[in-house]
């Protein structure tokens, strides 16, 4: 069936603020979604209060609407825009239940609007763990098998039946599932049964199976009107049962199934799909097997996109969300093109020749006293993905691509201690897979890991033939690593920094890659191509790998590299995507070839269809300099990927290789404490008393110098990690030891705390000479609290015009002091009708997509032609920075604390949220002002 | 289990008879083997693939690069002997891990005296040959000379008019399984084992008879549907058997054909079949069904087919394309009682999504008993309604 026409405007609605377990793989969804409705004719109305998308951007849809998710502001933008039909598949569980709750509420049929994507009335089941039992035996796919008890020996007997041990125990009617848990031990056994008995009202518990240490699968698929499924990819994770996948570390395709249980599973998925109401889109089914008898059980099944589907898009190159928005409007597989192949159907299965590995990226540093075990609750706040041709090359390009700190698997500082790498192994946390290199590299067996650990044995024997390739390069001096075993050691992933680090003999990663060169050992690009060779391709997105022929050919265009922001997290998350998109269009728009290299799955940097080329690669020196000594491009922009890019900066300077924009010498200048402090003086303008230290002894004398309270911070930090306000000798000494175990050899700054002082953030594009002010935001919270984590109001609310004109001055003289070509942003207080400076950076910041949201003006893009060689004048002239905004825009920070139930809420120098949402509001009489202006002094603790 | 950890490094190499060479470590049995070099895109099933008599004659090369990880086992056989003359992998793995496997995929190799090459990049290999065609390819770890691999190489005999079906096939007839159903006469012309568990998973009687039973032979044993099988070689090289088939299809009894069936049955009504560039192997790919509108993702491997443009104005219908390249996959025939498929409804390795075809032929013979997509697996969940209540309440 051909698209429907008897629709023409759909609302499209987003997934809001970012949040642990529902992050950026939703702006990639619904952009996605947008742009490939769009093209097919439809009127697109976007709902989202997130500001940082390239999905609320005016190149993505018709009407945006940059509203809170509810109910309410749904209703009011219905009666508005008076849409067809309603899409609530691309933006998560969010769209989905506000979908949901609105077609409880009879309300879509009451207005007309059709609800697409997905079957409303079935999602329940997918929801209700017990409706979705019941349906799963209905249409006969395996599950959990559980018995109710009424005894502690009906509770044994059941448990034998079961299997034994672990079992879970599921008291009947207590609150919040009290008395329930997992039963270990036969020690621990009746008295947890006993407990639960006792528990419950009625005197009954649940035995079920436990599931725990089982292996674990999710498929992605696809289905149209015509009810052609399709399965678009299998992803494996790593880490067993009782992890949640989005904590795990997981594998495409899967690598330890046979045909045979393979297409037990696809059937079982297929089946899943077609028993939850008749739609068409994307859906992901999860299953579990048993390592010992093969058994399989459904766990279950999201009807929606979804951050693996995400991942899959980027795995296998098939545009899951494009292909999932077209079968709601009616399209049925076979009419769609594959994109990719650009002569072969959309409907088929990707076949793939590479291994894909993704890593989650934790946060636990920002929170003191979390449990870092890995559960069922998901903690991550990105992740990461990398593309090889086995799976020990993309699980140490993984590593690569994580940015902390480490240059591989290991293998590049001392393994560390026996008791801390067994205690790292027992329980499941982040860096399982180091560890199992660490238990091996020491000597353990591959069935002890298994046995502390649960990983299926494939995966411990490629971590163990890794191993032996380090074993093997540490006998050797480098000149002694011939040709043949340096293709072998690179098509392990091993980074140049490793091989240094391994070899007998004393040398940098400068001499392993010039030996490396003059031995003819450099990367080969090959292209996801959804087909595994079988077909030729279009698309332009490539990983490297070492192999003997290379399919990425560098054209005569004139190139951009545009350095991508790597894994979220907090500080550095989708805001500077969201740059790093624009600063791609805007070079392409200029006429150059924008070549993006990035490692995040859940972005729309990594779309293939964004950049004229796409290296999915580590945004790690080593594979950035191969890729640039591939493509020779004129210049890298390296100001648009948040800290990650700019790390970078020096060493593209040192090898002689063009930044596009602001200099690394002036980026350093803002940088260096002592040099941008001169540079003040030098312009008069005020600063809070600071010293430098490098020890606790210098830091303490700094600190009784300067005075109390005095803010305590690591230099050369995003997101005010470890930053703290010390309020006396004791807590400096703390502090200050702190950050030198966490950052040994780092700068340490402590500035004079201007106490109830009100914080300023300011955004300027510098040309060189010429500077534009693109916004200045007032924060409600004191200072003190993380600019990340303030509420702001652009404009202004409360300053008087002679504050307002020397935050303008001293912006201005900064940037054009420090030569900035492109974007600088400049931290101020204000306190007693005199502004400080705090710091300026030279680079996009964290609220440049908020300024552009709330002023209509694109930042992103100026700034990125700024960097090429425009004028500010030329903008200016043809009104393109003439701002929009009427009242104010209000930036609101979102958290998401209810994931770490163990800690308290508590506000500081250090940024903790996750996500930003926007509200406009005409008088500081709205909610949305007095609430955050009432409460700004509440929970700043430190 | 217990793996040896030492890494086997004994050289072995591949040649392409247009001059290209690599280098790999040895997999397998020790010695030399020569066919034409093909490559499959399935990303498992591996050993049933090694063992499909239609892959008689042709060293395999696998595109996805792990190869091994879940072992071997002898029932992940589609015949009884592995049939293709070489394997071609990036990343062998000699440490499996599968709940299932029996021993691993080199011991399995080597028991059965099947040359193999590992280490070797064979995305390279695939993008040549998609650009230069099928090509004929020897390996070897005994001599490593490149001259003389290169004029072996050279001097293997062309499956382009060859023959094979003969070599793959049974000697004697033989039951493959009793039934209440169906009897089901199978003409081997080097059968899927997956095939006749197909039939007989239908309660159907199933006979295989060797390649060259004469048809009077067959009908004596009085069929209630006649069966063609997939094979290897070029079945415009299968005169006599083609004439046979066209005798068969006249006598009334319902047939169907699949790959190599498939073609002769077109063969036998004068349709034409071609030798393709570069072949179909792999498990995904999507055909639709022009009867009913909708798409299998189907197992694939072929090297030649049936071309559509000779159907014109005749009795033969075609019922399914190929969504990729729009080639012919299935023919339905209006002067007998037959039909046809270019694929694998039988998978193993692949989707199951064709199964239906089996179902279609016991409709057309008029004795279906059971069907395959119905699905009778049994439900293990125990859990009493009385304790599904109590969950239901507390959610």
């Amino acid at each position: 069936m051909p698209k429907r026409t008897d629709i023409n405007k759909i609302l499209l609605i987003g997934s809001g603020p970012i949040i642990i377990g529902q992050a950026c793989e939703f702006d990639y969804s619904g952009s996605q979604a947008s742009r490939a409705l769009r093209s097919e004719g439809y009127e697109i109305v976007l709902v989202n209060s997130n500001p940082a998308t390239i999905m609320t951007d005016p190149v993505t849809a018709d009407k945006i609407y940059l509203k809170p998710l509810t109910p309410e502001s749904i209703k009011e933008i219905v009666e508005l825009e008076k849409p067809d039909a309603v899409l609530p598949t691309m933006g998560g569980q969010t769209a989905l239940n506000l979908a949901s709750t609105l077609h409880e509420e009879g309300y879509w049929e009451e207005a007309g609007v059709e609800v697409i994507g997905v079957d409303i009335d079935a999602i329940a089941i997918t929801e209700n763990r017990q409706l979705f039992r019941n349906l799963m035996e209905k249409i006969g796919v395996d599950q959990a098998r559980s018995h109710v008890a009424r005894s502690l020996l009906e509770a044994k007997e059941i448990t034998q039946e079961l299997g034994g041990l672990p079992a879970v125990i599921r008291p009947s009617y207590t609150l919040g599932g009290a008395g329930g848990g997992i039963v270990w031990k036969p020690g621990e056994f009746d008295r947890k049964v006993m407990r639960g008995l006792e528990l419950s009202p009625i005197h009954e518990v649940l035995m079920e199976e436990c599931f725990f240490g089982w292996k674990e699968y999710e498929l992605e698929l696809l289905r149209d009107s015509n009810d052609n499924v399709i399965i678009i990819c299998t992803i494996e994770n790593v880490d067993p049962m009782g992890v949640h996948t989005g904590d795990s570390v997981t594998v495409a395709p899967a690598q330890t199934l046979s045909d045979k249980q393979f297409q037990d599973m696809r059937d079982a998925a297929i089946k899943m799909m077609r028993s939850i109401g008749s739609f068409a889109g994307g859906c992901n089914v999860q299953f579990a097997v048993h390592p010992a008898t093969g058994r399989m059980i459904a766990i279950e099944i999201n009807p929606r996109v979804s951050r693996s589907s995400a991942l899959a898009s980027k795995a296998t190159g098939y545009p899951i969300a494009k292909v999932a928005a077209r079968l709601a409007v009616g399209y049925t597989l076979d009419e769609l093109p594959n994109d990719v192949t650009g002569t072969t159907s959309a409907c088929f299965e990707p076949a793939i020749d590479y291994v894909v590995t993704k890593i989650p990226r934790f946060n636990f540093e920002k929170f003191e006293g979390v449990d870092e075990e890995l559960t069922t609750q998901m903690k991550a706040v990105g992740e990461v993905m990398a593309i090889g041709r086995t799976f020990p090359e993309s699980l140490q390009k993984a590593w690569q691509s994580l940015e902390n700190g480490y240059s591989g698997l290991g293998a590049d500082r001392e393994t560390g201690d026996r008791n801390l790498v067994r205690d790292r192994l027992v329980r499941p946390y982040w860096d399982r897979t180091l560890h199992i290199r660490n238990a091996l590299k020491m000597g353990a067996s591959v069935e002890e890991v298994a046995d502390m650990t649960r990983v299926d044995p494939w995966f411990l024997f490629q971590i163990a033939d890794i191993v032996d390739m380090e074993n093997r390069i540490e006998t050797k001096l480098l000149a002694d690593i011939d040709r043949e075993m340096m293709f072998e050691v690179k098509r392990f992933g091993f980074s140049d920094i490793q091989i240094a680090y391994l070899v007998v003999d004393d040398v940098t990663e400068q001499q392993v890659r010039e030996y490396r060169k003059s031995l003819g050992i450099t990367p080969s690009y090959a292209l996801v191509d959804t087909c595994a060779g079988e077909f030729p391709a279009q698309t332009p997105y490539f990983y490297s790998t070492y192999e003997t022929s290379s399919e990425s050919v560098r054209s005569d265009r004139e190139k951009v590299v545009i350095l991508g922001s790597g894994p979220n997290r907090i500080g550095q998350g989708i805001e500077f995507d969201y740059s790093c998109v624009h600063g791609v269009l805007a070079a392409r728009e200029m006429g150059y070839e924008a070549i993006m290299i990035n490692c995040n799955p859940e972005t729309v940097s990594t779309d293939f269809d964004v950049a004229d080329k796409l290296y999915f690669e580590p945004v790690f020196w080593e594979r950035v300099l191969d890729i640039i000594e591939h493509e020779d491009p004129i210049g890298v922009i390296v100001q648009l990927g948040g800290q990650t890019a700019l790390k970078i900066a020096n060493q593209l300077h040192e090898q002689g290789i063009p930044i596009i924009g602001t200099s690394s010498t002036e980026m350093d200048l803002a940088e260096d404490r002592g040099k941008f402090s001169g540079i003040l003086k030098e312009l008069e303008i005020p600063f809070p008393p600071y010293g430098v230290a490098t020890s606790v002894f210098e830091a303490i004398g700094v600190a009784e110098k300067i005075g109390y309270p005095i803010l305590v911070r690591p230099s050369y930090v995003l997101g005010g990690q470890s930053m703290r306000i010390a309020i006396n000798k004791e807590e400096v000494e703390e502090y200050v030891s702190l950050i030198l175990k966490r950052f040994p050899g780092n700068q340490i700054l402590l500035d004079l705390f201007l106490e109830n002082g009100i914080e300023i953030d300011a955004d300027a594009i510098c040309d060189g000479d010429d500077v534009w002010i693109s916004g200045i935001m007032q924060h409600i919270e004191p200072a003190g609290v993380h600019s990340g984590d303030s509420t702001a109001v652009l404009p202004p609310f409360n300053l008087s015009d002679t504050v307002i004109a020397s935050i303008e001055r001293y912006v201005t003289e900064i940037a054009r002091r420090l030569n900035v070509v492109g974007l600088v942003n400049v931290q101020l207080v204000v306190k007693d009708e005199i502004v400080y400076v705090i710091e300026a950076n030279p680079r996009a910041s964290r609220t440049v997509p908020f300024v552009a949201k709330a002023t209509g003006i694109p930042v992103s893009n100026i700034a990125t032609k700024v960097m090429l060689g425009k004028k500010l004048s030329e903008f200016r002239e043809s009104g393109a920075l003439e701002s929009s905004l009427v009242g104010f825009a209000i930036k609101e920070p979102v958290f998401s604390w209810e994931k770490f139930p163990e800690i308290s809420k508590e506000l500081g120098p250090e940024m903790k949220s996750t996500g930003e949402a926007i509200a406009f509001i005409d008088k500081l009489t709205d909610e949305h002002f007095r609430r955050p202006f009432e409460m700004r002094n509440l929970y700043l603790s430190r | 289990m217990t793996f040896s950890s030492e890494i086997n490094t004994e050289r072995c190499k591949l040649a392409l008879e247009d001059g290209t060479i690599v280098t790999g470590v040895a997999l397998g049995h020790r010695g030399e083997t020569g066919g034409e070099l093909c490559f499959n895109t399935s990303m498992t099933g591996y050993q049933e693939i090694m063992t499909d008599p239609s892959y008689h004659g042709q060293i395999m090369m696998m595109t996805y690069p792990h190869i091994g990880n879940y072992g071997a086992t002898e029932f992940d056989m589609e015949a009884r002997v592995p049939m293709v003359a070489g394997f071609v992998v990036r990343a062998y793995t000699d440490r499996y891990s599968n709940f299932a496997a029996q021993y691993s995929l080199d011991r399995f190799m080597r028991d059965h005296e099947l040359v193999g090459i590992s280490g070797v990049d064979t995305r390279t290999l695939v993008r040549h040959i998609r650009e230069k065609g099928v090509m004929n390819a020897v390996i070897s770890s005994d001599n490593l000379d490149n001259e003389y691999l290169l004029d072996r190489a050279r001097n293997w005999p062309s499956m382009e008019g060859l023959e094979l079906a003969s070599r793959v096939s049974v000697e004697a007839a033989y039951d493959f399984s009793q039934g209440s159903g169906a009897r089901i006469a199978v003409y081997d012309f080097g059968v899927k084992l997956n095939i006749l568990r197909s039939f007989s998973a239908q309660d159907c009687e199933v006979r295989v008879f060797p390649h060259d039973t004469p048809l009077q032979d067959v009908l004596e044993w009085r069929p209630d549907g006649l069966f063609f099988s997939n094979g290897p070689g070029d079945p415009r090289a299968m005169p006599d058997t083609i004439r046979m088939v066209g005798e068969a299809v006249a006598t009334g009894i319902p047939t169907f054909g699949i790959c190599l069936g498939h073609q002769l049955m077109a063969l036998s009504q004068g349709l034409k079949v071609y030798k393709m560039y570069v072949g179909h192997r792999g498990a995904n790919h999507p055909v639709k069904n022009l009867n009913t509108g909708r798409v299998e993702v189907t197992t694939q491997n072929h090297g030649f087919a049936v071309d559509p443009e000779s159907l014109a104005g005749g009795s033969a219908q075609m019922t399914h394309v190929n969504l990729n390249d729009k080639s012919l996959e299935g023919i339905h025939y209006q002067n007998f009682r037959g039909f046809s498929v270019q694929y694998h409804p039988e998978a193993s390795p692949g989707p199951h999504d064709s199964r239906y075809l089996f179902d279609q032929f016991l409709d057309l013979i008029g004795k279906r008993t059971v069907s395959i997509d119905t699905d009778s697996s049994d439900t293990t969940s125990t859990a009493s309604p009385s304790s599904l209540e109590l969950e239901l309440a507390q959610n």
